[in-house]
């Protein structure tokens, strides 16, 4: 069996690490790019003993790397000898809302870890696949990000932001070899959500959130909303007149 | 995180503080954040203990089931190390595709390596591999103290011995390395052979020995002449065939808890009814091992079906020159009170010699089965099952246990005394809290 290429961008993540074990066991090479070393060494031989083909380590500050975004992303791609099938931007954090609505640096900081790095990093790999001729680019954006609400809303912009931003590049390589799928995942049981309470049929395991971002890549879709039933959620919350969505403190 | 949290048998919804470590590393210091907070702590697996063993109430719980990485399969040999929260089921997917089982597994495959040492788990092979204990080569327990102990057969034996069934509370295991098996394919060969009466189930028992794995369902409802009635099970790995972790079928499920018991005289009756008389029940054939081994894994959360009040599991096991006498006394008290479950399993373990201090399995025969909650008459039958199982020097299974005696646990498990001197003093559970308060008639060794 020969497996893929793959770059995971914030390879600690638990839905990225949930991905990546689905394409060690097709016998994938992974590069595993994140900050925490130690980390991303345990998550790499565990997808080594589950029949990765090779599990490499980058250790990035993803968000504002040192040897800026170019040179970070040659030396990951250079690692699986040039050659990148799949993209997976994972990371990304959840951010205090009240602590960005009362200073602008914390603000600004959400915004570039979760919307501008993000965007530099969807840039250097799809010039990347561009090269190539083909190859999956594949972006974690969430459902937070298709409308603004007082709970979250410095992070559903970010994260609006970049599903825009991948929408578009799905739209400039429609009809090549070149595809950009845009996640947007609900409620997941990660240590990430860990401060919320958790239960009942909203929340999905990460397992279930990779499988389906393993699926829809698969098919070449260019949007996907996991679990499902988001979609319907998010066109109902979408299209709430003004009127009422005021009144709702979500 | 104050949490509540239930076992398996949903008797009872029990407020804890929660901590769920993503990496190995995280669970020392969490460890001590939940002991500073709350003053004693307990490891938690997938919650497929049945009874208070899993549960530390008011207590810190740490649960494992994030740290489920393998630190490294070595193919040749069979040999497995990975973080204790690694679940069989996970485990399958990374070692059948390259040959390699489990070399004893319990009835579901949603039981963390872990929860698989600290219950010393056993299987349909007991009688040919021992318990799950016995096939772990080295594990690291972490004491609330910080240390990382790193236990075997040959280094700190005794705690070794004392954590293989110890129900977690020598220490927080952070890993696991263990043997696995070698297999050819993923199927089992099975055979299936329906018997009319309890004495047979032994006699087949003896016949079946060359068989690894066996097994019986029994219709806990018939009586008299067809008393202990069922269907004996056998099987082996076949020699050939394809390596699949999972079987290509989709997974039902139990959705929510109905408002009262979907198991009642009426269901039970014609459950058993047509089971026993279904065509499969004799049969002798080809499957995937998961359909062997976890027949309700099939179904999840099929522990929902006995409704809000939840069920009891009683499981005990009766030593071999007592065992046809005490078993038949204990069919004929449960049909004569017209309840229990739908899976009444009989099977007959190996002598073989314990693999850990409180290790479950013994020579002879053991029993296991459900009944609903229905309060004080369900107490009052089992205790009048506790009788002949005391009677005939048997015990019973913490893991599945939610009410036993202390004076019984005592008993059958000679060697709580030794026990004791590994017991981590931060370590607490709600089944230790009840055999502890009780008085107890502890033998010494």
């Amino acid at each position: 069996m020969t497996g893929q290429t793959v770059v995971i961008l914030g390879a600690t993540s638990a839905v990225a690490e949930r991905y990546a074990r689905l394409q060690a066991g097709r016998g994938a090479r992974l590069v595993l790019a994140g900050r925490d070393g130690r980390r991303l060494e345990a998550i790499a031989a565990d997808l080594m003993a589950r029949g990765a083909a090779g599990a490499e380590v980058a250790m990035v500050d993803l968000a504002a790397p040192a040897a800026g975004f170019d040179a970070a992303w040659a030396e990951m791609a250079t690692k699986l000898g040039g050659r990148v099938d799949a993209v997976l931007l994972a990371y990304g954090i959840l951010g205090d809302q009240k602590a960005a609505e009362a200073d602008t640096a914390e603000m600004a900081r959400q915004l570039t870890t979760n919307m501008t790095s993000a965007c530099a990093w969807l840039t250097v790999a799809a010039n990347h696949l561009e090269r190539q001729g083909q190859g999956t680019l594949i972006a974690i954006a969430s459902v937070a990000g298709d409308r603004g609400r007082q709970s979250n809303y410095v992070y559903g912009a970010a994260k609006g932001g970049l599903a825009l931003f991948a929408q578009g590049m799905a739209h400039r390589f429609a009809g090549t070899r070149v595809r950009v799928l845009t996640v947007k995942p609900g409620f997941i049981d990660t240590p990430m959500t860990d401060g919320l309470a958790k239960g009942g049929p909203l929340w999905a395991t990460p397992e279930k959130v990779a499988a389906d971002i393993d699926r829809a890549a698969a098919k070449g879709a260019t949007t996907v909303y996991t679990p499902w039933f988001w979609m319907g959620i998010m066109m109902i919350i979408r299209n709430l007149p003004g009127a009422i969505f005021n009144r709702m403190k979500i | 995180m104050r949490q509540p949290i239930k076992s398996w048998g949903n008797l009872a919804s029990v407020e804890h503080e929660v901590a769920t470590p993503a990496f190995r590393e995280d669970a020392a210091p969490l460890l001590s954040t939940l002991v500073e907070k709350t003053g004693s702590v307990l490891a938690h697996g997938l919650g497929r203990s049945y009874g208070d063993s899993p549960l530390n109430a008011g207590g810190g719980l740490l649960v494992t089931r994030r740290m489920d990485r393998c630190h490294a399969v070595d193919t040749a040999t069979g040999v497995l190390r990975a973080d204790a929260g690694l679940s069989l089921a996970d485990l399958h997917v990374i070692t059948v595709p390259r040959g390699w089982f489990v070399a004893v597994t319990p009835g579901t495959k949603f039981v963390t390596l872990g929860g698989a040492v600290a219950n010393d788990v056993h299987g349909k092979n007991h009688h040919v591999a021992g318990s799950f204990g016995h096939h772990v080569r080295a594990l690291g327990l972490r004491r609330s103290d910080g240390t990382l102990v790193d236990c075997a057969p040959d280094r700190n034996a005794d705690l070794f011995h004392a954590t293989i069934g110890g129900l977690g509370l020598t220490g927080l295991i952070e890993w696991v390395e263990i043997q696995l098996q070698a297999i050819a394919s993923s199927d089992m060969e099975v055979e299936n052979i329906r018997f009319d009466h309890v004495d047979r189930f032994f006699d087949l028992a003896a016949e079946s020995l060359d068989w690894p794995y066996s097994v019986a369902w029994v219709d806990c409802l018939s009586q008299g002449d067809s008393l202990g009635r069922g269907v004996f099970s056998r099987g082996r790995h076949a020699p050939d065939g394809p390596r699949l972790a999972q079987p290509a079928r989709a997974k039902l499920a139990v959705p929510l808890t109905p408002p009262i018991s979907l198991i009642n005289g009426l269901s039970l009756r014609a459950f058993n009814a047509a089971y026993y008389s279904r065509p499969g029940a004799t049969f002798a054939g080809r499957c995937h091992f998961d359909g062997f081994f976890y027949p309700l894994d099939g179904v999840h959360h099929w522990n929902r079906v006995y409704g809000p009040r939840g069920f009891y599991q009683y499981q005990c096991v009766v030593p071999p020159a007592m065992a046809r006498e005490a078993v038949t006394e204990l069919l004929a008290r449960i049909a004569a009170s017209g309840t229990g479950s739908c899976l009444v399993v009989l099977k007959n373990f190996g002598n073989v010699a314990p693999a850990g201090l409180l290790s479950f399995p013994m020579a002879g025969t053991t029993l296991a089965l459900d009944f609903p909650n229905q309060g004080q008459r369900t107490l009052a039958l089992m205790a009048d099952l506790d009788r002949t199982v005391a009677a005939a020097g048997g015990r019973l299974y913490p893991a599945k246990d939610a009410r036993m005696p202390a004076d019984l646990f005592a008993a059958g498990y000679p060697a709580v005394a030794d026990f004791k001197r590994h017991i981590d003093p931060a370590f607490m559970s709600d089944f230790w809290r009840r055999m502890e308060q009780a008085p107890t008639k502890s033998k010494q060794a």
